[in-house]
């Protein structure tokens, strides 16, 4: 076991991914000499060689339609996009593409290898462009995996299933969380099953649920609610999609209220997803309705962030609306 | 009937051999020595004056702000910022061949063309403090500046998405009878983007009076130009595409403003995009985030900084007996006392109260958003003291 932060794990993640097997290839707009704006990729091009890590043009749509094209070679790719806003311009690589090959042909050629990792989320003073959570964009699209971590443990675990998986996956990381969550992570090779969720904490009286870096959220309104007597049931979505509903279905019908928090609008968010299968199968377990707290249905402010943001206090306020349904 | 496809009477030749990079090498004009001297006076565009005293002095106000602000970020007043240090030429002395009508959809670090046009420190200082004052309603970073009546489109992030608008702002000028046209800035790693080709190519074909000017100055963050492209730079794309170029030494004010000028003529006259490239450096980290010692020596750094944009227009300005030693201290001294001033007074104006969340995202806020705001303000009257910007405000 080592200290690590979040870049710390997934630097890890790709050192161990690279070691283990030499066709996988990390690139992206500044990820090599540098290691990344953020520093998730630094010293892989050092430690194996500019044709294995190495920067690309400035072009997203270029980053992933080659991407596609060196995994249809069955090459490993892991692409950055250095910031999740900026993944639009690659948006029909991704959708029409990456996500459709085996499909198409038959099963014939797949971009099954391709990891696309990139940063998410708010909460850093970044404005509408460096602050959106797009993860329901990509979970309308059948053909992809979606995986979100919250700690380091996670992020190295799911980073190393996620490159091995045999279907694409898009990675999104809480770049809120990059330096801020810090615990041990084993040094070792290790991966964490993809579309699992992660019960963070038992309870009897509601289920509270979120992925990322809003999981720490729903947790300290967790801890308001216990103290007027509340009992909350915590869980980490992990994997968006496929996602666990086995898991969700089964808190829900033990404690019979769902909360979903997400930072994404709430409008078209994947929490109307959740909300929606979950009210189809445990609809006489339900002792009210299912509660979202998410973004407001407008872009990402940068002034009113705080006011934005689905934070605990909200979460709390919710609760309490839940339970005295 | 003509033959619509002039490429069937291509030339033919028996002989297997490919055109290489390298035949064609397109030079770079300058006009100015690094000593500030003329290299050919007939070609030296006339600048009168008041003109010449307006772009040195805007480059020099322009460091100045950089300076304060990058300062000022570091103290943690501001979040962001973003200095154009050694690119002042490229965009003071673009802006200056334009007119005023002439729109101007910029990268991020264009802050000498607005500089130009007339922003004002209060507007700078309200725009980087995400305030109420802010036309952008405090909802964009700071640098993220726009003035509809100085003809400045609001910056976007994404790069490279103003490129194919610009073709398409400039074909309206052009089909409004608009005796103006579209300067678009961009940077050569914004070249790289989808929307360059598209762009530059719908303008092309479409006969768009636009002027793509790229800003090459060697660095997209830290990704040196060489690992941005091959070739003969951006220039060589503009030809590529059916666009008349011209490269210029975009740390000489006199070379950029007479290709700007001479841009700007022919795309108005011909109705047609022309693309610059200025050949410059980036002197300046990126950004604040940035921190440019993990990727480039010191030693090129110097060899660029004496090549100073802003030194060797104000020689040139001597040699015409024009530079005013102690009018440009003054009016540094000025500009100085201006920039602490509003920034003082910026920091202190509020931001915009919270019902200005649900606003402009349609043009009147439908239900769910009307809906949401209520909710938000009864949420925020709960709790006052944990939403100290908008509580006590509340209507
Ligand atoms: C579509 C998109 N991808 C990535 C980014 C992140 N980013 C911001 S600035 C920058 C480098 C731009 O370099 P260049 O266009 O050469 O302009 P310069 O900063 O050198 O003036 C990058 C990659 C972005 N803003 N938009």
């Amino acid at each position: 076991m080592a200290q690590m932060n979040l870049l710390q794990a997934i630097n890890s993640a790709l050192v161990t991914a690279m070691t283990e097997d030499e066709k996988v290839m990390v690139f992206g707009e500044d990820v090599g000499h540098f290691g990344g704006v953020f520093r998730a990729t630094s010293n892989l091009q050092q430690k194996f060689g500019k044709g294995r890590c190495f920067n690309t043009p400035l072009t997203e749509q270029g980053i992933i339609g080659f991407a596609n094209g060196l995994a249809s070679h069955g090459s490993v790719p892991v692409a950055e996009i250095q910031f999740s806003d900026y993944i639009f311009p690659a948006f029909d690589q991704i959708v029409n593409e990456t996500a459709k090959w085996r499909y198409r042909s038959g099963g014939q050629f797949t971009c099954g290898t391709l990891t696309i990792r990139t940063p998410y989320g708010g909460g850093i003073a970044g404005g509408h462009y460096h602050s959106q959570s797009p993860e329901a964009f990509f979970a309308h699209i059948p053909g992809m995996k979606i995986v979100i971590p919250r700690n380091p443990k996670q992020a190295k675990g799911l980073l190393l299933a996620s490159i091995r998986d045999d279907n694409p996956v898009l990675f999104m990381e809480p770049k809120k969380l990059y330096r801020a969550a810090v615990g041990d992570v084993p040094e070792t090779d290790y991966e964490l099953p993809l579309g699992k969720a992660d019960l963070v904490k038992e309870g009897t009286d509601i289920t509270l649920l979120a992925w990322g870096a809003q999981v720490e959220i729903i947790e300290k309104a967790a801890a308001m609610a216990e103290e007027i007597g509340v009992s909350c049931e915590v869980i980490d979505l992990q994997s968006i999609l496929p996602w666990d509903v086995e898991t969700i279905c089964e808190s829900v019908c033990k404690t019979g209220r769902l909360l979903i928090n997400h930072e994404a609008p709430l409008t078209g968010g994947f929490a109307s997803e959740i909300a929606a299968t979950v009210q189809e199968r445990c609809f006489l377990y339900l002792e009210s309705p299912i509660a979202r707290v998410c973004g407001l249905d407008t872009p990402y402010p940068l002034a009113h962030e705080k006011e934005y943001m689905p934070d605990h206090l909200k979460t709390f306020e919710a609760i309490k609306r839940t339970m005295d349904y | 009937m003509q033959d619509r496809n002039h490429l069937s009477d291509v030339q033919a030749t028996n002989s297997v051999s490919l055109i290489e990079n390298g035949l064609v090498e397109i030079p770079m004009l300058q006009l100015l020595d690094e000593n500030g001297h003329e290299t050919n006076k007939e070609q030296s565009p006339e600048i009168n004056e008041t003109t010449a005293k307006r772009i040195s002095t805007t480059m020099q106000y322009i460091r100045l702000l950089d300076e304060r602000m990058v300062g000022a970020q570091r103290q943690g007043r501001i979040s962001f910022y973003l200095a154009c240090t050694g690119e002042e030429a490229s965009t003071v002395g673009s802006a200056a061949a334009l007119s005023e009508n002439d729109m101007i959809m910029s990268q991020y670090r264009e802050q000498g063309a607005l500089a130009y046009r007339g922003y004002t420190t209060d507007q700078f200082m309200n725009q980087m403090f995400s305030n109420q004052l802010d036309p952008n309603k405090g909802r964009q970073m700071p640098i993220h500046y726009g003035d509809k009546k100085l003809n400045f489109m609001t910056i976007s992030s994404p790069l490279g998405t103003q490129i194919s608008q610009a073709a398409g702002y400039a074909y309206g000028q052009k089909m409004a009878g608009e005796p103006a046209v579209t300067i678009c800035y961009f940077g050569e790693g914004a070249a790289s983007e989808g929307d360059f080709h598209a762009g530059v190519n719908m303008a092309a074909v479409l006969n768009c009076p636009v002027i793509f000017f790229c800003r090459n100055n060697g660095y997209a963050i830290s990704t040196p130009s060489e690992e941005q492209f091959k070739g003969d730079g951006i220039a060589s794309r503009g030809i590529g595409y059916g666009v008349k170029t011209i490269r210029v030494d975009g740390n000489d004010v006199l070379a950029v403003y007479a290709a700007t000028k001479k841009a700007r003529e022919i795309a108005l006259a011909e109705n047609c995009p022309v693309l610059i490239e200025a050949m410059t450096y980036r002197l300046a980290a990126h950004s604040t985030s940035d921190d440019p010692s993990g990727y480039r020596s010191k030693s090129e750094e110097d060899k660029w900084r004496a090549k100073d944009p802003i030194e060797r227009f104000n020689k040139w300005l001597d040699g015409k007996g024009w530079f005013d030693k102690k009018a440009t201290d003054a009016f540094l001294e000025k500009s100085r006392a201006e920039i602490l001033a509003a920034l003082k007074k910026a920091e202190k104006v509020p931001v915009a109260p919270i019902e200005d969340i649900v606003e402009d995202v349609y043009d009147t806020p439908p239900w769910h958003l009307k809906e949401q705001l209520v909710e938000l303000k009864a949420h925020i009257a709960k709790y006052p003291e944990h939403y100290p910007k908008t509580s006590g405000r509340l209507k």
